[in-house]
């Protein structure tokens, strides 16, 4: 088989159940409306400057005023106009999410390839540590990096690939581990294929479609750990506007009643994994050949 | 490989792993920056009396020479036996011993964490068949729903929700805290003892009774399980029997001599009915009533998840169609044939789940203040608190591969393939 071949083949098995969406059901429909979602959500995000009807980091009113006609989603405990920061609040968490799935990508997919390609005791040495860390709650190693790597978008980002480095690596080694096996590969061997143009052209687009599942859960989990090291106070310092520390600082007025201040932040988070969830449920219910009928 | 040895492999093997755990802890904190000393005197100290506290905390020793030193603790039979739990080390923010502090945060984690899988359990698997069932219908999508939005809430938001809800509005429950604070907290079962006339001669004679009953239980269950009894099956009853005549001797002795026996699992809602006190108890379960539910609904979402896809896959073989041929009523071949073969998949996720669990228990602990593990952690993270963190960790481990390994047990157990 040659290398353009193998490539349309793979290309042929993805293209057409992206491009077909809307005739294959609600799977299908899942995945438009999450592209939808997280689409309008960044669009939201980019021209908030020109749309926001106050400065957020400004005091333009009385503080924690409920919602009114002035102050469409109330203000906060410190009289910022709560409609403007969540226009503008989106950026944190897109930028953490996209950073680090980056991140893993770039180095859980390598480690991956390379560990399985390669095999024998380096590969059961390293699958051993990763499963170590794959095992165990991944909040926890979260919060211990973010706490010692100090605030900031790309310490978080940093401490959310950490978490998730382990499951592209374990996906794909399993992928590998059977990719390997089979003759193509054995042919690209026989006929001289360098190592590193095996893994790359031969193998890592046969992972490609499981990769892009991981990834897109990934990105709702990257959005609700930034919303969680935020609430612990991991968070970046607070004057960007940030659904997670609007959340987090007006938890504490909970007692006065305030619901607005915690409620669409909270609301916004929400939309926004679950726009990614959407993406990521709907293609890996596409690509998983068991239930299409 | 039988089941008897895979057991005994993954209990040895957990030991490295959790050595490698630890060990990977232990390096990060030390590389990465932050100084407990400098924290803990919020850098207000003259450096001769920060240089001297590290001196204390053995921190100016090289990273290795505090790793041996830290290992060797833990393994310290002498302390776990005079304490209780194992040498962890002193915190450095408070100065004490950091297993008495995880020993007396965990059971708070832990109930929590039981009886929010509890509800995960019940609501993901009771939906999941009700979606499977009713497949592609208007309550089918609106269960995947359900499944898909709990997925993505995070589990603070829907605590602070619920607080909102039935704290501050509806003033129901309260919105923090294992027990109210004008509660005394439930100290389980206390049982007074007192010595038989004749000392531990005549007490150890009676204690054969309870060698004596093991013996017969031995007995009745090998019966059951139909081996062959003679002589290989008497063995080992008879060595049960001397075994667990000895040890309740000199341990039942040893509570005798004390005057009183306490039975305390440290967990509210047991503790509360062992001492027979209801109103403790439904105080803890009020309190309790709140985070769990919050933590049961988030993690419910995959179980829904799971259970669909698996009912789907399994509705669909052969056998299903017939036992339905057959005249079964409904329910019981959704329930007793197809669930139970839908089941195994489930099992292995709940284990999965737990780490995931663990980690959303912090997040449940900060919001409702619940004196746990992961208030624990979060409390001390900020300081630096190698040592204290370093030993929630190991527990937190500890208790991944412990479910883990209980999950391989039964899923052995209930798969007639991989039976003995």
């Amino acid at each position: 088989m040659t290398e353009a071949k193998m490539k349309r083949s793979i290309l042929a098995r993805i293209v057409p159940q992206l491009t077909s969406l809307t005739r294959r059901g609600p799977s299908g429909w899942m995945v438009i409306v999450g592209i939808a979602i997280v689409s309008a959500i960044i669009v939201m995000t980019a021209v908030a400057p020109w749309i926001s009807p106050h400065d957020p980091n400004l005091q333009v009113g009385p503080i924690r005023a409920p919602p009114s006609l002035g102050f469409p989603m109330g203000t906060n405990q410190l009289g910022f106009d709560m409609l403007s920061r969540i226009l503008f609040g989106g950026s944190i968490m897109l930028e953490i999410s996209v950073l680090s799935v980056l991140i893993c990508f770039l180095v859980g997919v390598p480690l991956g390839l390379f560990s399985s390609y390669v095999g024998g005791m380096f590969d059961r040495g390293f699958s051993l540590v990763i499963d170590a860390v794959y095992a165990f709650p991944g909040l926890v190693i979260a919060i211990a990096v973010a706490a010692m790597l100090g605030p900031g978008v790309i310490n978080m980002a940093l401490s959310i690939a950490v978490v998730y480095i382990p499951s592209y690596f374990r996906i794909v080694r399993s992928q590998v581990l059977s990719i390997k096996e089979l003759t193509y590969i054995e042919a690209a061997k026989s006929s001289g294929a360098k190592w590193y143009t095996i893994l790359i052209s031969y193998v890592f687009p046969n992972v490609i479609p499981s990769i892009i599942i991981v990834a897109t859960v990934n990105f709702a989990d990257a959005v609700l750990t930034a919303a969680g090291l935020t609430f612990i106070g991991l968070g970046v310092p607070y004057n960007i506007p940030d659904w997670g520390w609007d959340l987090k600082n007006g938890w504490q007025f909970l007692s006065s009643g305030a619901w607005w201040i915690i409620t669409f932040p909270g609301l916004m988070i929400i939309l926004l994994a679950l726009g990614f969830t959407l993406v990521g449920e709907g293609l890996s219910e596409l690509l998983n050949p068991k239930l299409q009928r | 490989m039988g089941l008897r040895s895979y057991i005994i492999t993954r209990l040895v093997l957990m030991i490295p792993t959790l050595l490698l755990l630890l060990s990977m802890v232990f390096l990060v904190m030390r590389v990465l920056p932050g100084d407990p000393v400098a924290l803990h005197f919020e850098k207000k100290a003259d450096p001769a009396t920060m240089d001297q506290m590290r001196h204390i905390l053995g921190l100016d020793r090289p990273i290795l020479e505090q790793y041996i030193d830290y290992i060797g603790g833990i393994v310290d039979i002498n302390y776990l036996l005079a304490h209780g739990y194992p040498n962890l080390g002193k915190s450095m923010q408070t100065f004490e011993d950091v297993g008495g502090q995880i020993f007396s945060a965990f059971p708070a984690t832990l109930e929590l964490a039981i009886y929010s899988m509890i509800i995960a359990c019940v609501i993901g698997i009771l939906l999941g068949v009700v979606a499977s069932k009713s497949y592609n219908s208007v309550l089918d999508q609106f269960i995947r729903g359900f499944g898909t939005v709990t997925y993505a809430v995070p589990v603070f938001f829907l605590g602070i929700v619920l607080q909102l809800i039935f704290g501050v509005y509806l003033h129901w429950l309260p919105t923090g805290l294992r027990l109210d604070p004008s509660i005394t907290p439930p100290t389980g079962l206390t049982i007074t003892l007192s010595a038989l006339p004749g000392g531990f001669p005549n007490h150890f004679l009676l204690s054969s009774i309870a060698g004596l009953i093991v013996f017969l239980m031995c007995i009745v269950i090998l019966k059951m399980r139909r081996k062959n009894l003679k002589y290989r099956g008497i063995a080992i009853s008879v060595v049960a029997f001397i075994i667990t005549w000895v040890i309740y001797a000199f341990v039942s002795w040893h509570f005798v001599q004390a005057g009183k026996l306490q039975i305390s699992t440290g967990l509210y809602t047991i503790d509360s009915l062992l001492q027979g006190n209801i109103f403790t108890f439904f105080g803890s379960v009020k309190a309790l009533l709140l985070p769990s539910i919050t933590l049961g609904i988030v993690l419910s979402g995959i179980f829904v998840r799971l259970t669909r896809t698996n009912m789907l896959e399994t509705l669909r073989l052969d056998f299903v169609t017939a036992a339905k041929a057959r005249g079964l009523k409904e329910t019981t071949v959704t329930y007793g044939y197809a669930l139970r073969n839908a089941f195994l998949p489930i099992l292995t996720m709940m284990g999965l789940q737990f780490a995931m669990l663990l980690g959303g228990a912090i997040l449940t602990e900060t919001t409702f203040s619940w004196p746990g593990l992961g208030r624990y952690i979060v409390n001390r993270i900020n300081f630096r608190d190698y040592t204290a963190i370093q030993g929630a960790i190991v527990v937190f481990g500890l208790l991944v591969a412990l479910v883990s390994l209980v999950v391989d047990i039964l899923y052995a157990y209930l798969d007639p393939r991989i039976r003995l």
